[in-house]
């Protein structure tokens, strides 16, 4: 009985683990490169589902809507960005208000509160009507486009531009004495992470075959749990390390949760759960009286 | 070179802390002076370092380099001009950033940040070379994360950060402070090493009178955010403590500058 669903639950995880995988790596550059404690993740997800499902509704072709939803994503971390560095707002409100108003931007995009993606083309319909099972060809979609991202951050943090992040996060003053602005930096980061969590978002509601305003809720919470649950397999100790850390961290966070919903756990305990295991996480070290947290962010 | 024309810094303007940490202070810095800047806790020497750099804006008064106005250029904007080194070791390095990534920010100092890559090929063996100089084996440990190393090692990285890139002015913060003695003097001789070897106009702040006489060319002493006395030259040279603590004993009620001569 345990093994069988132990092997059922594979597929299941690599696909949903890849596809929520582009989230964790959203996380890495706000919470682990910038230092940032971003909540706009959670409304930059269906952000990312309702654009693309909006414009599927509207005839658009499914790749321009995962592309506006990308640019999207974008410019919804720039805006929290920009809460913090102009208007002065802590960081963690400054998300919180993002996410907040990007609940109603996302009622106002899809026009109600969920849109069903079952019976229309999308990205992946090609993909599901190859005559192979179903899991083959989307777990190689997601693997291609997750591992492709991973590539490009792990490449443009170590560019000039990528450094200037790193050190933005790392020691604030010190880069600005180098002359960076770490206010652009923080903006351009933040607009990066969210770009690709709007990413994830679109794709999943293809996936999933819908878009449900409240499909972001414990986003963030559920990405650290991936991080975390990465970082003690591989640790932070290079950037490619971190970013491949933040992917098979979600697929092995993807693959407990569905074993626990398999062997018992109710659908409606699940958020409790992910909760107390980033708890557990974080809690450990400090009840350990560890010198050096697992988090350490900047203006919290 | 650089100009400061009767600039005032007040904290806390207008509240019952109010502090006037800089009065009205005029100072002319010429090209190649390497000035060292002496005073208690309070007299307004990283004020004034902070001024300079744009860290904190003044309430009265203008700052030039080079004949430009920088009064109210912001602090990344004036990095082209500036180095500034600080006491604690950690300030000025990333630690989750390797020994060459680290360089490689600096070498970029005040310049455009683009998509090329961070650590050039061309450059990494100048990299090395200048961190032979050191002799501190840091050269074949290139691609180790600066948390690894010691406050000593990671000030003298620090040193070549800011100097890979020549500043206009240098600006040494208390910058052996927070090391022990031994590493500490290294510091110092590696800085007045490459200060000398690049004429590098230099304005170091330090609690260490007898630090103060020996180096430089010009020395300041300020007091309550004025300038108590600015010597130079022969003057400067033939300094000893004793004469310093006989003109201005009164002044110097702080005791770790004192003790520290």
């Amino acid at each position: 009985m345990f093994l069988s669903s132990f092997f059922r639950t594979i597929p299941i995880s690599l696909e949903q683990g890849l596809a929520y995988g582009i989230v964790a790596l959203g996380i890495v550059i706000s919470f682990r490169i910038l230092k940032f404690p971003d909540l706009t993740v959670d409304g930059s997800f269906p952000l990312g589902a309702a654009v693309v499902a909006r414009l599927i509704m509207e005839g658009v072709p499914p790749i321009y809507g995962v592309i506006l939803a990308i640019i999207f994503g974008f410019i919804a971390g720039c805006f929290t960005g920009l809460l913090n560095t102009k208007l002065k707002i802590n960081s963690l409100l400054a998300g919180i208000l993002m996410m907040t108003i990007l609940y109603s931007v996302n009622l106002r995009i899809m026009g109600r509160s969920n849109i069903q993606l079952l019976t229309v083309n999308t990205l992946l319909t090609p993909l599901e009507a190859l005559e192979v099972n179903r899991f083959i060809p989307i777990i190689a979609f997601f693997f291609v486009v997750t591992i492709g991202i991973k590539i490009l951050t792990d490449m443009f943090l170590h560019t000039q531009l990528g450094f200037a992040m790193r050190a933005t996060g790392d020691n604030e003053q010190m880069i600005r004495t180098l002359g960076a602005n770490t206010d652009n930096m923080t903006v351009l980061g933040l607009g990066i992470s969210n770009a690709f969590v709007a990413l994830s978002g679109a794709l999943v509601s293809q996936d999933q075959g819908f878009s449900d305003v409240g499909m972001g809720i414990g986003m963030i919470v559920a990405g650290l749990a991936s991080i975390i649950i990465g970082e003690a397999l591989f640790g932070t100790k290079t950037v490619q390390r971190m970013t491949l850390a933040a992917i098979v961290g979600s697929i092995i966070y993807k693959f407990i949760i569905s074993l626990g919903l398999r062997l018992g756990l109710a659908p409606t305990d699940l958020k409790m759960a992910t909760g107390v295991m980033v708890v557990l996480a974080l809690g450990i070290p400090a009840l350990k009286k560890e010198k050096e947290g697992k988090l350490h962010l900047r203006g919290v | 070179m650089i100009k400061l024309g009767e600039i005032t810094k007040i904290f806390s303007k207008g509240t019952i802390d109010e502090k006037t940490a800089i009065n009205c202070v005029t100072l002319h810095i010429r090209k190649g002076d390497f000035v060292t800047v002496i005073g208690s806790n309070g007299a307004g020497k990283t004020t004034a370092l902070n001024l300079i750099s744009g860290t904190c804006s003044a309430d009265e008064g203008d700052i030039f380099i080079d004949g430009r106005k920088v009064t109210n250029l912001p602090e990344h904007k004036r990095a082209k001009f500036l180095g500034r080194i600080f006491q604690d070791p950690l300030m000025g390095t990333a630690s989750s950033m390797s020994i060459e990534e680290n360089l490689a920010i600096a070498d970029l100092r005040g310049q455009r940040r683009g998509l090329g890559w961070g650590v050039k090929k061309a450059r990494r063996k100048h990299y090395r070379d200048i961190l032979k100089m050191l002799d501190l084996g840091l050269e074949n440990r290139m691609k180790d994360v600066v948390s690894l190393l010691s406050g000593g090692q990671r000030q003298s990285l620090t040193l070549l950060m800011v100097t890979l890139s020549l500043p206009k002015l240098l600006l040494l913060d208390e910058h052996t402070a927070a090391l022990d003695p031994k590493t500490a003097q290294r510091v110092m001789d590696l800085t007045e090493k490459i200060i000398r070897e690049n004429s590098l106009t230099t304005v170091m702040v330090t609690h260490n009178m007898q630090q103060a006489i020996q180096y430089g060319n010009r020395m300041i002493m300020l007091h309550e955010g004025r300038v108590q006395f600015d010597i130079e030259g022969e003057e400067k040279k033939n300094l000893t403590v004793e004469d310093v603590v006989k003109r201005f004993g009164a002044e110097l009620k702080d005791e770790a500058l004192l003790v520290a001569s």
